[in-house]
């Protein structure tokens, strides 16, 4: 909210610069989120007049003139300009050499057209001067000051721009300060100031009418609806000091009637409307909800089809403004109108929002609404606007008013508190006395009754509520710093840290980066189009998805029910950007609906995605990965050849635990790479592998307890065989078969495979080191020789014979 | 006798000096020193000494025995060493070339910071509990005293899944959470992905918060800063301090702003803390009476306090980062810069 400083001064006399008041804001809860000097930019300018001027030889339009900038700065400076509107005696604003204007502009001596000019005459404009802010700014040509402005003055003195803007951020529990005056009482306390309120009063001088009827059928929407009829409206221009205001505020002059009720919005925080009465189908009112299908065109020209969620304010025939939002064009105040109905009202924050974001529709006015408005602005700001009309002769005020719900108006908060309690919330011992000073600077009433207090809240502090509120209030003006640190000196000591499950994740993550992993970090929704990436069919259970009801975008539309599609884009992304091998890893949930449209919170499922790419990279190292993390929990893993429509066909495994499928894993399907946005020759890019694993599920088969297993006193005894078969044959179902045939065969490592002519097309060579151990012998070469036998007799019925 | 021991110590020394190798060594020990050597040789001659000789004789063939075999001895040490060195320099490498590893990876530098707060207040005794990040409206906004009007429910800010299912807006929901199964005292820390439809280069639609809660009895505001202030200290520095201003939060009365030193300049104002000596890094208070009410926890036995930290901007701060996209672009190049 635009604060400026002059307009507060009218108020409270401040006695702090603006620097100094907006730390003094800042620490009582009003960031002030921008300070603007309206002399911003400005140096050097100063009041001159011309006593001299001729018209420039060889120019049609250039005069050089004489100028007296007083003594300090030179009696007879001579400055060329070729503005229109200069005369002789004219005091005008002169940038002297080495002035600099808003802008960024530095006037330095220079020749114009051969003669010397030191120094620059300037427009309104020129100085950031609009004519609300000084009369005459917008002139063609120079700004022409009055007669009796002292020469050599500085110009931002003499114009006013010796002013101060602070744009003040307004926390959403204080509705009241927004507005000059609600932002000046909380100054005045501040400063320990009296708050000198603005003129309400106003006399009754024309005669009513008794065919105005106002009425309010919506009472939950409009609490409070006050109207007072204006007579003889007289249009004209408003005064000086308050275009000045309206403009500092950031709003332009319109006239004055409109220009009261845009004045009493940025003054009292009182959005009020003037309908113009002769518009008026039957000088009714009527407040009420929008018939479905109504129509209403603003007085902006923006024509909205209504819906009764709508609050409108009505004639006898039509709608004539969207409360609390905007007026309507055909009931609005002109040059032409002569009578006038201000209304004043409260209407339910939240009716007001829900109509402004329906048809994205907002003002001033919706704004204040919005954050919410009590009925003590409703009352001044009306009173407030009838002073206005008188002081500035602009109507004729009758005593035909309205005042709906006004037997109804919320009694102020009241709050028992002591001073105990409130100490107890903010730790220190602030002095009772001080405490009650406090909260009486802030208007509140304490009434003391053998230590209890008995507070009453202003009636515009609806925010109120009971003594933590309280509390608040008096460390914000006695101060945050006078708070001394504790350390939870009166809480119970309890056990902390993470829990098992927690633990367990930051070992995982820890165990894959040694393994050279890099931990992503990935938005948890994505686009239809990311599935639609990895060839999902429409009944795969992935594209089971929960829909997001209001994205961004369709690009972040879904929960993810896979983490693969992040990590596939993540690789695309450091592929594209040079970075041509790396592992990554994300955990993360996916969510899971039990059913659609969601009746109940989803399934949050712990998954764990690796991405794998670049040329070093295999299949086998991806196995690693899965190795790694089974062996740092004690878990024995097994993988089956699996089909993944994203994975590829001949590469693909389904990672399991017991019968528990933990989750697959495999190199990138070859038609789903082909369709990536990265460079087709690049290497890297061919050989991406991608792991998703249920991480719930592995938890679940990690053993919780270690035992010792006593060391066997017998060496074990290792064999190597080669052996031949077909490439179809798996070398994880010999080991298998090897394991089957003996007891005595601990371990099964292969160590060469081998392929070759004499092995004859289709064949491979694996060869292992197969150790034979038993616990409670030495075993003897005839044993071992039986056992090997035995396994190669086993071997033989799946087609594997030993290589001769 | 003499003369032929004198002889041979020459010739020995000779064929010694001459040995270069452990070949020519043990040519020499077969030649002088062995069974069948010439100074066994000599021995053998001893017969053909004079009886009243011979002892005078056999002490100067062992005198010259015990001399060649200290020069042998002396001589294989030395080839000895210098076949060592030999080998050693043959072996030697150019350390310099590189070395053979596999290069570690790293965690998320949002998992490190996470980490940290969570060790601050794991010693203070705090647990850590993660919530559903789909939430409903009761726990993410009715019971945190976020009435029903209030702008943090718009459309604009939150993400909706149903009418009444949403993803959180804020890890505050946990507080619920927590007090719901457990009874004072509750120390607890929530971390956690949070969602609001808001993306610009300091807003990510996600991202990640941190919630601390204290319920106990006297807990105070004063309380609240001591808290802050060792995490502040344990995130940046031992010198940092915390400033609390007003602020405004339904869950919290008072709530305040929590402003730290200036990790760049220590208060005395630069470009990260444009010139004021402090940044804005959370917010938190008093618990609010009512959410304390929600919970079935009586607020005039109980207070609490809480604080909600942004994980992201700790991180943007700590680490000098300047866009919350990079935070979720996952440039390999970008996250191997952070250790633990």
């Amino acid at each position: 909210m635009k604060l400026p400083y002059s307009w507060l001064k009218q108020y409270v006399d401040i006695d702090i610069t603006p620097e100094e008041l907006e730390k003094r804001l800042f620490s009582c809860g009003f960031e002030v989120e921008e300070r603007i000097e309206l002399s911003a930019g400005i140096s050097r300018v100063v009041v001159g007049q011309i006593t001299h001027m001729e018209k420039q030889e060889g120019t049609d339009h250039l005069h050089v003139c004489t100028v007296d900038c007083g003594e300090e700065y030179g009696r007879d400076l001579v400055i060329s300009t070729g503005a229109p509107n200069i005369f002789d005696g004219a005091k005008v604003p002169v940038a002297l050499d080495g002035a600099t204007l808003p802008g960024g502009i530095t006037i330095k001596k220079r020749k114009m057209r051969g003669v010397e000019s030191n120094g620059m005459m300037c427009s309104g404009q020129e100085l950031g001067l609009t004519e609300d802010l000084y009369p005459g700014a917008e002139v063609y040509g120079l700004l022409i000051l009055p007669e009796d402005t002292p020469l050599g003055a500085d110009i931002c003195q003499v114009t006013g721009l010796d002013d101060t803007i602070f744009d003040v951020s307004i926390t959403s529990n204080r509705p009241d300060c927004q507005s000059i005056l609600g932002m000046a009482r909380e100054v005045a306390a501040l400063l320990g100031k009296p708050l000198k309120m603005p003129a309400t009063d106003y006399t009754v001088t024309a005669e009513g009418d008794d065919s105005i009827r106002v009425q309010v059928d919506a009472p939950d929407l409009c609490p409070r609806y006050l109207a007072h009829y204006v007579r003889n409206i007289r249009p004209g221009t408003s005064p000086r000091w308050m275009r000045r205001n309206l403009a500092l505020a950031g709003l332009r002059s319109i006239s004055n009637v409109v220009d009261i009720t845009n004045y009493v919005l940025l003054e009292i925080g009182q959005p009020m409307h003037a309908f113009d009465l002769d518009k008026v189908a039957g000088r009714h009112i009527t407040v009420r909800r929008a018939a479905p299908g109504e129509k209403i065109v603003t007085l902006d020209e923006k024509e909205f089809t209504l819906t009764e969620n709508n609050l409108v304010i009505s004639d006898e025939e039509k709608p004539v403004a969207l409360a609390g939002v905007m007026g309507g064009l055909n009931s609005g105040i002109s040059d032409d109108s002569r009578q006038l109905l201000f209304e004043c009202a409260t209407f339910a924050r939240d009716s007001v929002r829900k109509t402004s974001r329906a048809l994205g529709q907002n003002s001033d006015s919706s704004a204040r609404y919005e954050k919410g408005v009590d009925q003590y602005r409703t009352e001044l700001g009306l009173r407030r606007a009838l002073h206005l009309i008188q002081e500035l002769d602009c109507g004729d005020i009758t005593p035909t008013c309205f005042d709906c719900g006004g037997d109804n108006t919320p009694a102020p908060t009241v709050v028992t508190a002591t001073p105990a309690q409130i100490n107890g919330v903010l730790g220190i011992a602030v002095p009772a006395d001080e405490m009650k000073a406090i909260l009486q600077r802030l208007e509140f009433t304490v009434e003391d009754n053998d230590g209890t207090w008995t507070v009453t809240a202003p009636r515009y502090r609806e925010d109120v509520e009971g003594y933590p509120d309280l509390a608040e209030e008096v460390i914000r003006e006695y101060g945050y710093d006078k708070l001394t640190p504790t350390f939870l000196k009166t809480a119970a000591v309890t056990t902390g840290g993470l829990n098992g499950a927690q633990k367990a994740q930051m070992k995982l993550k820890r165990l894959l980066c040694g393994q050279g992993c890099f931990e992503a970090s990935t938005l948890a929704f994505y686009s239809p189009a990311d599935l639609d990436a990895l060839h999902l069919p429409a009944d795969d259970p992935a594209r089971k998805v929960i829909p997001i009801l209001n994205p961004i975008s369709v690009h972040l539309s879904i929960m993810r029910t896979l983490l693969a599609p992040s990590m596939l884009k993540v690789i695309v992304d450091n592929l594209k950007k040079g970075n041509g091998a790396g592992r990554l890893f994300e955990m993360g949930n996916v969510y899971l609906p039990k059913q659609l449209p969601l009746t109940e919170l989803p399934k949050e499922r712990m998954t764990l995605c690796l991405g794998v790419f670049g040329p070093e990279e295999d299949f086998f190292t991806v196995k690693g990965l899965m190795e790694a993390i089974g062996e740092a929990f004690g878990v024995q893993l097994r993988y089956e050849r699996d089909n993944v429509c994203w994975l590829h066909p001949g590469m693909t495994a389904s990672v399991w635990c017991g019968d528990v499928k933990i989750g697959v894993f495999g190199k990138l399907a070859n038609d789903v790479t082909a369709e990536l946005k990265i460079a087709k020759d690049e290497k890297a890019g061919q050989n991406i592998y991608l792991a998703e694993l249920d991480w719930e599920a592995f938890s679940g088969c990690v053993p919780s307890l270690v035992r010792y297993k006593p060391l066997s006193e017998f060496a074990p005894v290792r064999r190597d065989l080669a052996l031949v078969c077909d490439e179809a044959v798996a070398c994880g179902d010999i080991e298998a078969c090897m394991r089957d045939a003996s007891k005595l065969v601990t371990g099964t490592a292969l160590f060469d495979i081998y392929r070759g002519e004499r092995l004859g097309e289709g064949k491979k060579s694996l060869a292992f080191t197969l150790t034979f151990h038993a616990d409670d012998r030495a075993l003897t070469d005839e044993e071992v020789d039986a056992a090997v036998r035995k396994i190669l007799k086993k071997l033989d019925g799946m087609g594997v014979t030993l290589r001769s | 006798m003499q003369q032929i021991i004198d002889q041979l110590t020459a010739q020995a020394g000779a064929a010694l000096a001459a040995a270069g190798d452990r070949q020519s060594l043990a040519a020499f020990w077969q030649e002088y020193l062995s069974r069948n050597g010439k100074v066994a040789g000599l021995m053998k001659e001893l017969r053909n000494v004079a009886p009243e000789e011979r002892p005078a004789a056999g002490k100067i063939i062992n005198e010259c025995k015990a001399r060649l075999t200290a020069d042998y001895e002396a001589a294989a040490a030395r080839i000895e060493a210098a076949e060592l060195a030999r080998r050693n320099a043959a072996e030697a490498v150019d350390i310099t070339l590189p070395a053979k590893r596999r290069a570690l990876g790293g965690l998320h530098p949002i998992t490190l910071v996470k980490n940290q707060i969570i060790d601050v207040f794991a010693g203070m005794g705090f647990e850590v509990y993660e919530g559903p990040e789909i939430e409903d409206d009761d726990h993410n906004f009715t019971r945190l005293n976020v009435p029903r009007n209030h702008p943090a429910r718009d459309m604009q800010d939150t993400f909706y899944v149903t009418d009444d299912l949403l993803l959180r807006t804020q890890t505050s929901p946990g507080q619920i959470r927590t007090m719901d199964a457990e009874k004072p005292p509750i120390k607890v820390l929530v971390p956690g992905r949070v969602f609001r439809s808001d993306s610009d280069a300091t807003h990510s639609p996600m991202f990640h918060q941190m919630e601390g809660l204290v319920v106990d009895k006297g807990i105070t505001l004063c309380d609240l800063q001591g808290m802050l202030d060792k995490l502040v200290q344990a995130l940046f520095d031992e010198s940092a301090h915390t400033r609390l201003r007003p602020s405004y939060f339904p869950f919290t009365e008072p709530s305040v702003e929590v402003d730290v030193s200036c990790c760049e300049c220590g208060g005395k104002g630069c470009p990260l803390c444009k010139g004021t000596g402090w940044i804005e890094v959370l917010g938190g208070g008093v618990v609010n009476r009512k959410v304390l009410e929600n919970c079935g926890i009586d607020p005039d036995v109980y207070s609490g306090i809480a604080f909600g930290i942004g994980i992201e901007r700790i991180a943007m701060l700590k680490y000098g980062i300047n866009n919350i996209g990079l935070l979720f672009e996952n440039d390999l190049r970008f996250l191997r810069q952070f250790q633990e």
